[in-house]
């Protein structure tokens, strides 16, 4: 069936990659939204077999860098408590806090576990019916589906030792920011993947019409990735303003309605801070009130954190868009995958951990 | 976070009353929760991300993004004739 | 004199700790599982060494039965370096498809005498058991590692055992020491490795780690994967037969073959350029890592060795290491080139872009060595 090579075969890719140096007569500025993007450009080298004219501008869709500090600390001290079991995707375990992070949690004791799936936190809480388990439930859209089900299976199972710990964020909202920003050089957008598998891409059509922005939804192959840089090259050299859909095997415009209806059921919009951004209005999503005793800040009543930043820091301007992280005085100096003053560096989709893996500014 | 990747549905199974999949890459067999894709059946790909099944893969529309690269081929072969 | 075993430590009060350290005189039927009894240096230990570890690992120089190994080497001194190493092996699980942690310790510490050319021929072996372990698994793991030693040609020639509490160790942890010869000649080591050198890996990359993942059963997979873990002593002896100028050799453990390659590019100053294309994975552990989102280069590996040699030699290198039912899927992946800036490694990626391959950074995968 579909097989997996067809979408790295360098024979496509390179006619691809031909097409676009063919096409392109000026330069462009396309933002990549996901991580998960970036991190294909990276791992492939794809930066430098694009033409020069093509700028690739590293967007927030990384959530594990977006997730708000408070929100972090909040984890901390949820984490520390000892009747709890903090669940959470690996990555959320060096991102700093304000004082330190949930790996320094479970190395003083406290039982923090890595789990790759909210249902492992499920099967967890059965286990342990005299210790409450919480899960962090970060993420876009991507992560919200197995959120929500996680939940409303708690509810059916009665699982009274169980609660998340929501922080959802949401694209399209993010995308509004960065366009309505005075410093915004974005001139189209990439559109992640399998964020719009589940949401389609009936939500990014008024964003095109209004900013007047080209939009490509595109998959994380090699292949994926050129044929969506080409199809937004060729609406922007032909100043055309429309959403197309480049990773049609997964993404149908409606979407996942089955998804969309349980997140909806679940789910309620709401403001969320991303970290280093801001507050975006209706961002984000909470649990709905009738699942508020399966919310975790309601279920541990963590109020009263005082939140600190690192002063260095500029994770905020590299989701934005508006710096690279090898032009942050710290990259690589002081902050680094071990040591992280910022979450673009901690996460595997952080701009600044793919260029310290990936970067090219240190040869040649 | 976005890591997502197509895999084939073996068997379909309940646990606790959560609609569960075994589905496998390449011989790795995972089990996957597709309660969002309730109507995929067994034979069928699904990407699976964090565990559960968040679309059903098409063949027809794989094919949709190949033809992209023949408007290309074609293209080019208009301008070589001309 | 109160009869305290181990078990009913179980039950004392604090108060009462000072008496773990007596141990009851009469001597107890063998019991199903380890006591602290038996780390104690009296008769339950002396019983338990000769009904496991004496029993399997048995030769002259153990026989004796003294604190120390009397060694009388065949390799005349004046033609030989003596080379030694010692490695701690930590594993969870402690079985697992392909091995344990016996074959691991044994395997992992006569690899490491191997890497400089040299052939290893005695072990010590130190075991730290947690109390309750059970017996017939601590000699499962006995006649592992002797399978293991007898299939490298190596004496376990020392050995300790220490008990500790419950919850103070993990049910075993195992550290083994070597000693091996290597002719006075012979200079192969991680910095000498030269532009133009060819980089050959002689086996698929990641089956240990995710061997033992998949083992542990916390993430929901299931593959048929198993560990390479195996001594590499006699193909390595293959190799310098049929390529005498190997400059480095290395086995890729913890850290995978990112980190293995990344240490020997510092340590020779060089740039090591590797082709995607020619990376030899099982499909079974490339799905694994996609699922899990690892890249087999940074999964350990604990029954591979990497090779570099002058170009020349390529071929005849290759050639023998096919011979070798540990060396059949041996393939050249990279070449050694002069660094520029700094030492590095590159990768020519599947689809003819370049990346640069980085040395692991945190946690990735946890105890699997």
């Amino acid at each position: 069936m579909i097989s997996k090579n067809k979408y790295q075969d360098r024979t496509l890719v390179q006619r691809a990659i031909q097409e676009i140096k063919d096409t392109v007569t000026q330069k462009w500025s396309i933002m990549e939204i996901c991580g998960g993007q970036t991190h294909a450009f990276m791992h492939y080298g794809l930066n430098d077999l694009l033409p020069e004219e093509i700028e690739l501008i590293h967007g927030p869709g990384c959530p594990v860098c977006v997730t708000s500090l408070e929100l972090v600390d909040k984890a901390i001290a949820i984490a520390s408590h000892e009747e709890v079991i903090f669940t959470s995707y690996g990555d959320m375990l060096r991102v700093p806090g304000s004082e330190k992070d949930l790996f320094s949690v479970r190395a003083s004791g406290g039982d923090v576990r890595v789990v790759y799936s909210p249902i492992e936190a499920l099967r967890i809480a059965h286990q342990n019916p005299d210790k409450q388990v919480v899960f962090f439930g970060i993420g876009f859209e991507t992560t919200a589906p197995a959120n929500a089900i996680s939940v409303i299976k708690a509810r059916e199972q009665g699982l009274d030792n169980f609660s998340m710990l929501v922080s959802h964020v949401r694209v399209p909202p993010a995308i509004h920011a960065i366009l309505s920003s005075p410093m915004n050089k974005v001139q189209a957008f990439l559109a992640a993947g399998h964020v719009c598998a589940v949401m389609g891409l009936k939500e990014y059509k008024p964003i095109a019409e209004k900013y007047k922005i080209p939009i490509t939804a595109t998959g994380f192959e090699p292949l994926d990735l050129m044929l969506g840089i080409l199809q937004t090259v060729r609406m922007l050299e032909n100043d055309q303003h429309q959403v197309k859909n480049a990773y049609p095997r997964a993404v149908k415009y409606e979407g996942n309605i089955q998804a969309q209806t349980i997140i909806s059921e679940t789910f309620i919009e709401c403001d969320r801070q991303w970290r280093g951004i801001g507050l975006i209005p209706m961002s984000g999503w909470k649990l709905r009130p009738e699942f508020q005793t399966f919310d975790a800040e309601f279920r541990f009543k963590v109020d009263h954190i005082q939140t600190r930043e690192s002063e260095v820091c500029i994770s905020g301007l590299i989701l934005q868009g508006q710096k690279k992280p090898f032009e942050c005085p710290a990259f690589r100096e002081i902050c680094t995958p071990q040591n992280p003053l910022g979450a673009t560096m901690v996460s595997s989709e952080g701009a600044c951990a793919a260029y310290y893996r990936y970067g090219k500014e240190s040869y040649g | 976070m976005c890591l997502g990747i197509p895999g084939k549905i073996k068997e379909i199974f309940e646990i606790n009353n959560i609609k569960m999949g075994k589905v496998d890459y390449s011989g790795v067999e995972v089990e996957v929760c597709l309660e969002a894709t309730p109507e995929a059946k067994v034979d069928e790909y699904v990407i699976v991300h964090a565990g559960f099944s968040i679309s059903r893969l098409s063949e027809d529309e794989a094919n949709e993004t190949l033809t992209l690269l023949q408007e290309i081929d074609e293209m080019n072969q208009k301008e070589h004739n001309q | 004199m109160q009869l305290i075993t181990g078990m009913e430590k179980n039950h004392m009060d604090d108060q009462n700790n000072k008496f773990e350290y007596f141990t009851c005189p009469i001597p107890l039927p063998r019991s199903k599982e380890v006591t602290i009894g038996h780390g104690s240096g009296g008769s339950l230990t002396k019983s338990l060494i000769e009904s496991v570890f004496l029993k399997h690992f048995s030769n002259p120089i153990l026989n004796l039965g003294n604190d120390f190994a009397d060694i009388i080497p065949k390799e005349s001194l004046s033609n030989f370096r003596i080379i030694t190493s010692t490695d701690a092996h930590v594993v969870s699980p402690i079985f697992f498809p392909g091995g344990d942690i016996g074959r691991l310790a044994v395997a992992g510490t006569i690899n490491d005498i191997s890497m400089s050319g040299g052939i290893p021929k005695f072990l010590t072996a130190t075991f730290i058991i947690e109390e309750g372990f059970s017996i017939d698994q601590l000699d499962q793991i006995a006649v592992s590692m002797k399978l293991c030693a007898e299939e490298a040609q190596v004496v376990i020639v020392a050995g300790d055992t220490k008990v500790v509490e419950k919850g103070k160790a993990d049910r075993i942890f195992i550290s083994t020491t070597g000693i091996g010869f290597v002719l006075k000649g012979v200079k192969i080591n991680g910095a000498s490795a030269l532009p133009g050198d060819s980089v050959i890996i002689s086996g698929t990359i990641g089956d240990h780690g995710i061997a033992v993942l998949a083992a542990r059963n916390e993430l929901g997979f299931s593959t048929t994967i198993t560990s390479d873990v195996a001594p590499l002593n006699h193909l390595i002896q293959t190799a310098i037969e049929a390529a005498p100028n190997i400059h480095v050799l290395r086995d890729p453990t913890r850290g995978g073959v990112a980190t293995t390659l990344n240490e020997i590019a510092l340590q020779s100053n060089v740039t090591i350029v590797l082709d995607e294309t020619k990376l030899p994975i099982h499909n079974q552990v490339q799905g694994a890592c996609d699922i899990l989102g690892f890249d087999p280069l940074y999964v350990a590996n604990e029954g591979k060795v990497i090779l570099i040699v002058p170009e020349i030699e390529e071929g005849a290198l290759l050639d023998a290491l096919h011979q070798h039912s540990l060396g059949k899927d041996a393939i050249k992946i990279g070449t050694v080139e002069k660094a520029m800036n700094n030492p590095l490694v590159l990768m020519k990626t599947i689809i003819g872009g370049t990346r640069i391959v980085d040395m692991l950074t945190g946690e990735m995968l946890p105890r699997i060595c």
